[in-house]
């Protein structure tokens, strides 16, 4: 095979837990965003932009959405030959075979996929993060500087931290201390989970890394610290523009949000970074005469009869006469019926809210609900069908499992 | 369906489409806020099963080409069967034939004879709908008919429109055929779409086109009205015949109707386009838009009514764009004013500039003019 200046590895294995039934199904990369995307999109939409055509991507939790999805890479430009997109689920081999592990392990199990391309480097790429970013000016400045590793940093807020790995610099960018999800942090350059290594290095380090028993086989907290240990010349690249980890459910309905702001910090109209999909040709969105449509994003396939402010509509949802839609995300194929009222909501695909409910309404004074998420977001599962006499309570999840429980009291 | 072959027919007039086909054949013509014409015709053989597909290329034929491409879009391109482009010679006998059906399938007559189908459906562009085709090869094998026309009972007849009226029996027999006729009582018009065993086809090929005549449906067809078995088959969704400026403007406005919109893109399967990855349509707030529709790119602080707005058209605050039609990445400047006109793709209207048409005359502003 042709050799290759770098193969990206792309993380997307992850069950991402704490989007609770939005992923009950699929993996997060296939979680539906911004209207038309999958949060995969922006990974794999950079990688085609920035000019890298070998991209593996590793699956492990409910890949079936995700490999439909990919197939043979062409929404991306990414069906290519000796090359493209390869979708990589741990195998069997002659000693048996396991799940990955942990990250590390993950591209270790995949030595075979990367020495095929014979790569200088790699890049390790996380399938869950919205941001668009140019891996080829990352790649530059990791060779400028002779780095064994580069790891793309991002300031966040200090108070969050410790959900992060957090790095210090020193003057030439130069990684001098590692913490991975510190307690008390000494710098708030975060790690995106974006990483550019020297194949050869990487490699015997996973080699390590896998011989030992007492390892995570995780890059943050085994690999990078092993490295950064050994002496390696480890640096950070500084990254200012947007980027969000959309692995909760705030933070996934806030970067929805962010999308509509006047002047979007991510901007998805850019002809010269587009994010691509995978398209279903549906017509152009029909509005109504009485529709009434602000501050919103909608995409191709809705048909708008009813109110929608501040909210993503995406692909061939349906809001019907007299609906009201505010503050919400309506995943696509959603019907909305007439008169139905949905404020600060996630709806799953397919869902229809049936004529009159009322979703995302406050609690009744003395009124018992178990109240999921504290800002208020109520989430609806993707195919139910919610009856036109339920209301249901803000911050609570609704999902077939509970249905025979609901309470009497919610339904009005 | 493997046993059906699709040929798709370019050579319909355009001349009542002034601007629109100056530089594009009719299938070309942008329609629908994402479309061209082609794709419904495309997207019908496909969604019927059609796997075989011939497109005969007349003239203007470059922005077909540039939309199309390897028929990806379609799944057409196929390591077998596909998408095949027909060009007409540039030069024939007669010194002329570039807008002749009969001359280009004579040109082409080994890719009929070598294509493993036994049925063809040849379709023109110029009527816009959602069909099944397998229910046509179905009534057509079921009549033993030797040609079945597809025909709709079109109420939206203009005058001044070309068209091709038929009288169908009880029992579906094709019993006349006349081309603009003055009094017709039948309001039963051919789509310009019919179904024959490619035998058939080869034999009105060799046997019409030696004679020098031009069009397959007119010169071929008709004459043989009293000795073939034609048939009619009535297809009852929504049928726009585009041939005029007029009829182009009424058909997308159309459009605007949630039942046409429905019908037209959701019924038998859907239609296919080249997909150009646009974001979402960004509604600022402020925007005032009603029964209009809106394809995605497009950014909205100004107010639209009535309109169909294509890919990737801003319309800022002030902008009032009502009754009209705007293309691709129009430039609208602070203050533009449009109503009853057709902006064709890649136009600019400067700043504060007015311009407003009448429904039964639309100003039609040409590809990449400034204004």
């Amino acid at each position: 095979m042709q050799k290759k200046e770098v193969v990206a590895m792309l993380l997307a294995g992850g069950q991402g837990s704490r989007l609770g039934i939005l992923t009950k199904k699929l993996a997060k990369p296939a979680v539906p965003f911004g209207g038309k995307y999958r949060i995969i999109d922006f990974t794999l939409s950079n990688c085609s932009n920035s000019g890298i055509d070998s991209v593996g991507v590793l699956t492990q939790y409910r890949p079936l959405t995700l490999n439909a999805y990919i197939g043979i890479g062409s929404a991306w430009d990414l069906d290519r030959a000796g090359g493209g997109v390869s979708v990589l689920p741990p195998y069997m081999r002659e000693q048996g075979g396991e799940w990955y592990k942990g990250t590390a392990n993950a591209v270790y199990q995949n030595i075979d996929f990367i020495d095929q391309h014979d790569p200088e480097y790699v890049l390790i790429l996380s399938g869950d993060h919205i941001y668009k970013m140019d891996y080829s000016k990352m790649l530059s400045y990791h060779k400028s500087r002779g780095a064994s590793a580069t790891i793309a940093v991002i300031p966040v807020p200090w108070e969050e931290t410790h959900r992060f790995g957090v790095m210090k610099t020193d003057d030439t960018g130069r990684i001098t201390e590692f913490q991975e999800k510190p307690k008390v942090a000494k710098s708030n350059l975060a790690s995106m989970g974006v990483y550019v290594f020297n194949w050869q290095e990487l490699r015997a380090y996973l080699e390590a890394d896998e011989a030992d028993p007492n390892s995570n086989n995780d890059f943050g907290r085994n690999v990078i610290p092993a490295m950064l240990g050994a002496g390696e010349p480890m640096y950070a690249y500084a990254f200012q523009e947007y980027w969000k980890d959309v692995g909760t459910v705030d933070s996934l309905w806030e970067a929805n949000m962010d999308l509509l702001a006047k002047e979007p910090e991510l901007k998805l109209n850019d002809a010269s970074w587009k994010i691509f999909s995978l398209n279903q040709t549906l017509p152009p969105q029909l509005v109504g005469p009485e529709a009434d449509v602000q501050g919103s994003l909608l995409s191709d396939g809705c048909l708008v009869l009813g109110k929608v402010h501040h909210s993503v509509i995406f692909t061939g949802a349906q809001i019907e006469r007299g609906a009201e839609v505010t503050d919400s995300v309506i995943m696509p194929g959603v019907k909305i019926g007439e008169g139905a009222v949905v404020h600060k909501a996630i709806i799953g695909e397919n869902t229809i809210v049936e004529a009159g409910a009322k979703i995302g309404v406050p609690a009744r004074p003395g009124e018992k609900v178990e109240i999921v998420n504290e800002n208020g977001i109520t989430v609806i599962e993707d195919n139910v069908t919610v009856p036109k006499t339920m209301r249901i309570v803000q911050g609570t999840v609704l999902s077939v499992a509970e249905w025979p429980e609901f309470p009497e009291e919610w339904i009005s | 369906m493997r046993n059906l072959l699709g040929i798709v027919d370019l050579s319909e007039p355009t001349e009542g489409l002034g601007e629109l086909t100056v530089h594009r054949t009719l299938g070309a013509v942008p329609f629908g806020g994402r479309y061209r014409i082609i794709d419904f015709t495309l997207s019908n053989m496909v969604n019927a099963g059609i796997r075989n597909v011939g497109i005969l290329l007349n003239d203007r034929f470059g922005p077909l080409l540039d939309h199309i491409k390897d028929g990806k879009e379609w799944d057409l391109n196929r390591q077998r069967d596909g998408m095949f482009l027909l060009p007409a010679p540039l030069r024939t006998d007669s010194g002329e034939g570039i807008s002749s059906n009969l001359i280009n399938l004579r040109h082409n007559r080994g890719y009929l004879e070598k294509s493993r189908q036994d049925y063809v459906l040849f379709s023109g562009c110029g009527m816009v709908s959602n069909i099944d085709y397998q229910a046509v090869l179905d009534f057509h094998l079921e009549k033993k008919a030797d040609i079945t026309v597809i025909y709709s009972q079109v109420q939206n007849l203009h005058e001044d429109s070309p068209y091709t009226a038929l009288v169908v029996d009880q029992g579906g027999r094709v019993t006349d055929i006349a081309l603009n006729p003055r009094h017709c009582t039948s309001r039963k018009v051919s789509l310009n779409m019919f179904v024959l065993r490619k035998d058939l086809l080869i034999n009105l090929v060799d046997h019409y086109s030696a004679r020098q005549k031009r069009d397959l449906f007119t010169d071929a067809v008709m004459p043989r009205l009293a000795e073939l078995r034609i048939y009619g088959y009535e297809h009852r969704g929504y049928v726009g015949a585009i041939n005029s400026l007029k009829s182009y403007y009424q058909r997308s406005m159309d459009l605007l109707k949630p039942d046409v919109w429905q019908d037209l893109f959701f019924t038998h399967g859907q239609i296919s386009t080249k997909v150009k990855h646009e974001a979402p349509v960004r509604y600022l707030p402020g925007s005032k838009v009603s029964n209009s529709l809106i394809a995605t790119g497009c950014t909205i602080e100004g107010t639209v009514e009535n309109s169909i707005l294509f890919r990737g058209v801003e319309v800022g605050a002030g902008v009032v764009i009502k009754d009209s039609i705007v293309m691709q990445k129009a430039k609208l400047g602070p203050g533009v004013a449009l109503r009853n006109v057709i902006l064709d793709k890649d136009v600019t209207i400067s700043a504060g500039k007015s311009l407003a048409g009448d429904p039964s005359f639309p100003v039609v502003i040409s590809k990449a003019a400034t204004v």
